[in-house]
């Protein structure tokens, strides 16, 4: 099939993709555009590991051609925060160390962000059900678990130091001690700001 | 006189207007009244039949006890799932033996009570979401056998939360009236026409299987169409898909076929058990295989095989199912309105696996058999489509990847659209793209 150029926003960037339409959105982001954090791992939508984010809503890269990608936002792991400025979620991974061969990471993290984009007070039942689909082999559930409801409270934190007006309907973030946690970088609150209001409405698993 | 005769008539009036509403409550309270059982000391484990247990456990599986009555994520048989319908939530009681919080201090006459007529122990009417209208068929042996399953489970503290249930329907006398309007008492009586196989099979189905309850539509009043039975409805979000003459399969079941997919939860020609219909399969597999069979009977029989009526009028007959059936899956049928976007969308999402050449359940069915792409209602295959399949725990099993993330509602309309005109000879399928949000708002798990 002939190549088109399409137009992808993958965290917050405009790229031109000269790709044919039907190339899963895995490949595009390893190889075109160098962002490796997505990992291929069955190549059939089944172990989780290539999850990214579409409009905030978890979605497996590896068996989702770019031809549907077109005018949506795509985040990956490299757009929650840098090495330098890690974002909440992966100051919690890395606070945790919640990773083993780490190979299942960044796709439980993006899972685990599209929950935490909705719902910042996550009960462990919610968290739980919303990680069940992506697997680890290396048995490091119990730290990943850790690190959501780390995440969870860094972010309820954050809420409560900015009252970002979006997130007002949540009730007030319970007294964390964070005064020794940098204050959270520009690009975060960007991303964390804009939430597709379909996606909002959808009730927790 | 003149006055003392108005006051006569405003006394008669008085009474009338207090007296005989008073009169029919109160006949109401007594018709509606049942007295509580006595508690009993919770009895051990060691005072069952270990035979009566493990009868119970098959029996129970088939009931789906525990589907309903353990809360997502919850401890088996706790209570506490919500059970969503039209009039309010209502949510399962806690069925494990603690003394305080589930049914510890039930004596057996108490249990038999509740499956046979919908009463508590302390004699309050339950709600018809717990299938009594089915369980009423229940033997007396059956449900001494469930008793002694549930009494020697672990017991669980948990107060389910209160039900959500506006008034008068909050009112549990209210049951009372229900029940004398849709409820047939049973146990179940041996219809003499059938042989056995065939009774044990109607008494399994429509007992504790209670089939009905998702394949029967209901009325205003949450009841049970018997005239309807099998007919197919709406249930939790699924289409229950009608188990009758009407069954709308490419190729018809037999009683072969439905022993395999309530055995596997899947068969080659009909696709894998999803929604509502996986945890039953589940259960299902751990049946006694003669209970299967006669289920399966039943159920070919109910559906008048070998003859199957679709919705659009059309009938298949079985000469040889599968023969005919590859025949058919191999041609599509003649597609009159292939949306371009639709067709694109299916070639590089949908084909590697519902074209490919693994078989069910790793590879994906060829959707001119799936029941969800032929039938009248997209429901299924949006809410598939969307949510994809879970694997079974434990088990082989089908497992699809979900696209919610991935299509948007346009894209799934048109793959819709698409998968519609390609592969069924149904008419188009209405208000995909509201169906499609509304099921995106809906919680499938």
């Amino acid at each position: 099939m002939a190549a088109i150029m399409i137009e992808l926003e993958v965290n917050g960037r405009i790229c031109a993709i000269d790709a044919d339409p039907d190339t899963p959105l895995l490949y595009v982001l390893r190889e075109d555009l160098q962002l490796n954090a997505a990992k291929f791992g069955c190549g059939l939508g089944q172990c989780g590991s290539c999850t990214v984010l579409v409009n905030g809503a978890a979605t497996l890269s590896c068996v989702t051609p770019i031809r549907l990608l077109e005018g949506r936002r795509i985040t990956t792991l490299e757009g929650l925060g840098t090495a330098d400025r890690p974002g909440p979620l992966q100051r919690a991974f890395i606070e945790e160390q919640a990773a083993q061969c780490g190979y299942c990471i960044a796709g439980m993290m993006m899972r685990a962000q599209a929950l935490l984009l909705r719902n910042s007070h996550p009960s462990e039942a919610q968290i739980r059900a919303q990680l069940e689909p992506n697997l680890c082999r290396c048995g490091t559930h119990m730290r990943i678990l850790r690190a959501v409801r780390r995440a969870a409270s860094l972010i309820q934190a954050d809420d409560a130091a900015h009252t970002i007006p979006t997130q007002s309907s949540d009730p007030p973030a319970s007294q964390q001690t964070t005064a020794d946690v940098p204050g959270p970088p520009a690009e975060e609150e960007l991303l964390r700001q804009p939430v597709h209001p379909e996606h909002r409405k959808r009730p927790d698993r | 006189m003149q006055s003392s005769k108005k006051t006569s008539a405003a006394g008669r009036l008085v009474y009338g207007v207090i007296g005989i509403p008073a009169l029919a409550v109160g006949g109401y309270l007594i018709f509606a009244w049942r007295d509580a059982i006595a508690p009993i000391e919770p009895p051990t484990s060691a005072g069952f039949d270990v035979r009566a247990v493990q009868r119970g456990a098959q029996l129970a599986a088939l009931g789906a006890c525990a589907t309903c009555h353990t809360a997502p994520g919850g401890p088996t048989l706790a209570g506490g799932r919500a059970v969503i319908t039209p009039f309010g939530v209502i949510y399962s009681t806690n069925i494990s033996p603690d003394p305080d919080t589930g049914i510890g201090r039930w004596s057996q006459a108490a249990f038999v009570r509740a499956m046979r007529e919908g009463v508590d122990r302390e004699g309050q009417h339950l709600y018809p979401a717990f299938p009594y209208d089915h369980f009423t068929l229940v033997s007396d042996a059956d449900d001494a056998a469930l008793y002694a399953f549930l009494m020697t489970r672990q017991p669980i503290s948990s107060a389910p939360p209160p039900n959500r249930l506006p008034f008068p329907l909050n009112q549990r006398l209210v049951l009372a009236a229900w029940k004398l309007l849709f409820f047939r008492k049973g146990p179940y009586a041996t219809d003499p026409a059938h042989d056995a196989q065939w009774n044990r099979g109607a008494y399994l189905a429509n007992g504790l299987g209670h089939c009905g309850a998702c394949h029967t539509p209901r009325n205003q009043f949450g009841a049970e169409r018997t005239a309807e039975h099998f007919n197919g409805a709406d249930a939790e979000g699924w289409h229950a898909y009608a188990i009758n003459s009407r069954s709308e399969a490419r190729v018809p079941w037999d009683k072969d076929a439905l022993h395999a997919y309530l055995r596997d939860g899947w068969h080659t020609l009909h696709g894998d058990a999803h929604g509502p219909m996986a945890p039953v399969a589940r259960n299902l597999a751990s049946l006694a295989d003669s209970d299967l069979r006669a289920i399966s009977t039943y159920v070919a029989w109910v559906m008048g095989n070998p003859v199957s009526v679709h919705a659009n009028g059309s009938v298949h007959r079985t000469a040889s199912a599968d023969a005919s059936a590859h025949r058919e899956a191999a041609v599509p049928a003649a597609s009159t309105a292939h949306d371009s976007d639709g067709a694109a969308i299916y070639e590089s999402t949908c084909a590697s696996c519902h074209d490919g050449a693994r078989a069910l359940p790793f590879g994906g069915i060829r959707l001119s058999l799936s029941t969800a792409v032929t039938g009248e209602s997209p429901t299924n295959l949006i809410n598939v489509v969307l949510e994809g399949i879970d694997p079974p725990e434990g088990a082989a099993g089908a497992i699809m990847p979900g696209f919610a993330g991935a299509l948007s509602d346009s894209q799934m309309a048109s793959l819709m659209a698409y998968v519609r005109a390609s592969f069924a000879a149904g008419p188009p399928w209405l208000n995909v793209p509201a169906r499609v949000r509304e099921a995106r708002g809906r919680d499938h798990d």
